[in-house]
């Protein structure tokens, strides 16, 4: 009963939000709306038992990904009746798109079968050997699938590294430290004595 | 958990057998009245000793009127808080500007949720509670962002920029952190945890000091308190993303 509940309240909440981020006039709304949508997505995610998911879901997605949207919306100046000028223009453009991803989701949905012997349920039996299914997880990908693993590692390594070479630039006529310079120079050259005179200065 | 057992045991003896749902409720339910009873007076004494220590580092007295040696100070605090005008600028998002320090609280007081006090006292004891815990406090960057933003002011805001800019660089040496200490327990479960703890004592103090150390730090940066209180920065941007905020919805960003 309380597992219904839960559900009802936690899917409820989810789809409500997912209509508001497209729905909300204030773009930061929007992103907001997103972040209570994750989060009622990792709910979800530990009632049909899979917790590791449902944090993991939380800490990437809601404590990294959506604070960078949510500094970039704020930062930007948005300009709302120049967005919703073009409207009318892309109407037809943006109906096509989602005529085209509508009849894909029916078509999936239509050819979807199960293998035989298969029985759907809202929440999966645990592994056996009374593992948890985070120790699970982690024999999958650290034992079966251990290269496919590491070699996704290495093409997100690699999306970083194009980043930073893509948007690093040294600009000219900008002051930078030279560590170099201020630790190799020496007395000789940072002090000049001079003998003063009285009453005349230098 | 211990409560748990106790309201079934005690809903059975008076009126025979119950479903185990409404014990579970009860049960939980006086376990987070309990757990936030004691946090919030205990809180209310290390808000005192905290301002005590740092009076007397800087050879001042310290709240000293209310009750014997200042100990009614953060009551009477409360108090003033709570019987203040909530001030709402006129050109704040309302909605979002009140929600702030709810959520903060909030935050701040369900990552107890999963810091076992003894043994079967915990309120829920997850398989994931390190995750969880720091799901819960990477979340808490939020509460001050949508605060500075929503005041619609530009010392709030740019605090609560610098404000989130350390909290979300600070949570990557506290996750490395943890790491080293779930490597070490093989488990996620903060029970579990504390067990292997008891049982392997020095060892383990002796091989994660440096980790201490290092998460004391991370924090301190986390939490912005001193030496890491950049982003309130009392003397150029008053008190950063709290600016804005009176009376109750102040309390609120104190206590979390």
């Amino acid at each position: 009963m309380l597992q219904a509940l839960a559900f009802y309240l936690f899917s409820g909440v989810l789809v409500i939000s997912a209509i508001m981020v497209i729905a909300a006039r204030n773009p930061v709304h929007s992103v907001l709306f997103l972040i209570l949508a994750f989060f009622n997505a990792a709910g979800l995610f530990v009632l049909m038992g899979a917790e590791f998911l449902a944090m993991i879901l939380v800490v990437v997605y809601v404590g990294a990904v959506a604070v960078l949207f949510l500094f970039v919306v704020m930062m930007l100046d948005i300009d709302f009746t120049e967005l919703r000028e073009g409207f009318l223009e892309y109407l037809p453009f943006g109906a096509v798109i989602a005529g085209v991803l509508l009849a894909e989701l029916i078509v999936v949905l239509l050819a979807w079968n199960f293998a035989a012997g298969t029985t759907v349920t809202a929440r999966p039996e645990l592994p056996p050997g009374g593992i948890s299914n985070t120790e699970a997880l982690g024999r999958v990908l650290y034992t079966d699938y251990f290269f496919v693993f590491q070699l996704s590692g290495l093409v997100l390594l690699l999306a970083m590294i194009g980043a930073i070479v893509l948007t690093l630039r040294h600009r000219e006529g900008v002051r930078r430290q030279s560590v170099a310079r201020q630790v190799g120079r020496t007395r000789e050259e940072a002090v000049e004595l001079k003998k003063v005179k009285p009453g005349q200065g230098i | 958990m211990v409560l748990i057992d106790f309201w079934n045991w005690a809903l059975t003896a008076l009126f025979g057998e119950v479903p185990y749902e409404l014990s579970w409720v009860l049960g939980v339910l006086t376990g987070i009245l309990l757990l936030v009873l004691t946090l919030l007076v205990n809180l209310a004494f290390i808000l005192l000793a905290d301002r005590k220590i740092w009076a007397s580092v800087q050879l001042r007295k310290g709240p000293n009127v209310v009750g014997a040696f200042g100990l009614l100070q953060s009551f009477a605090d409360f108090l003033k808080y709570i019987v203040k005008e909530p001030v709402v600028p006129a050109s704040a998002n309302k909605f979002i500007f009140l929600l702030a320090p709810i959520v903060t609280l909030t935050l701040a007081l369900s990552a107890w949720a999963v810091i076992p006090v003894s043994e079967g006292w915990v309120v829920s004891n997850i398989n994931v509670g390190i995750l969880y815990l720091f799901a819960i406090s990477s979340l808490g960057v939020y509460g001050i962002i949508m605060g500075g933003w929503a005041s619609n002011s530009k010392y709030p805001f740019l605090g609560a920029m610098r404000t989130a800019a350390q909290m979300v660089s600070y949570e990557v040496s506290i996750g490395f952190v943890l790491i080293t200490v779930l490597l070490w327990a093989g488990s996620l479960n903060l029970s579990e945890i504390v067990r292997q703890q008891g049982e392997h004592g020095w060892n383990l103090f002796t091989l994660l000091f440096p980790m201490a150390v290092i998460f004391l730090i991370s924090a301190h940066a986390e939490t912005n308190r001193p030496p890491f209180d950049l982003p309130e920065a009392e003397s150029e941007l008053v008190a950063g993303y709290m600016v804005e905020y009176s009376s109750t919805p102040f309390l609120l960003y104190m206590i979390g």
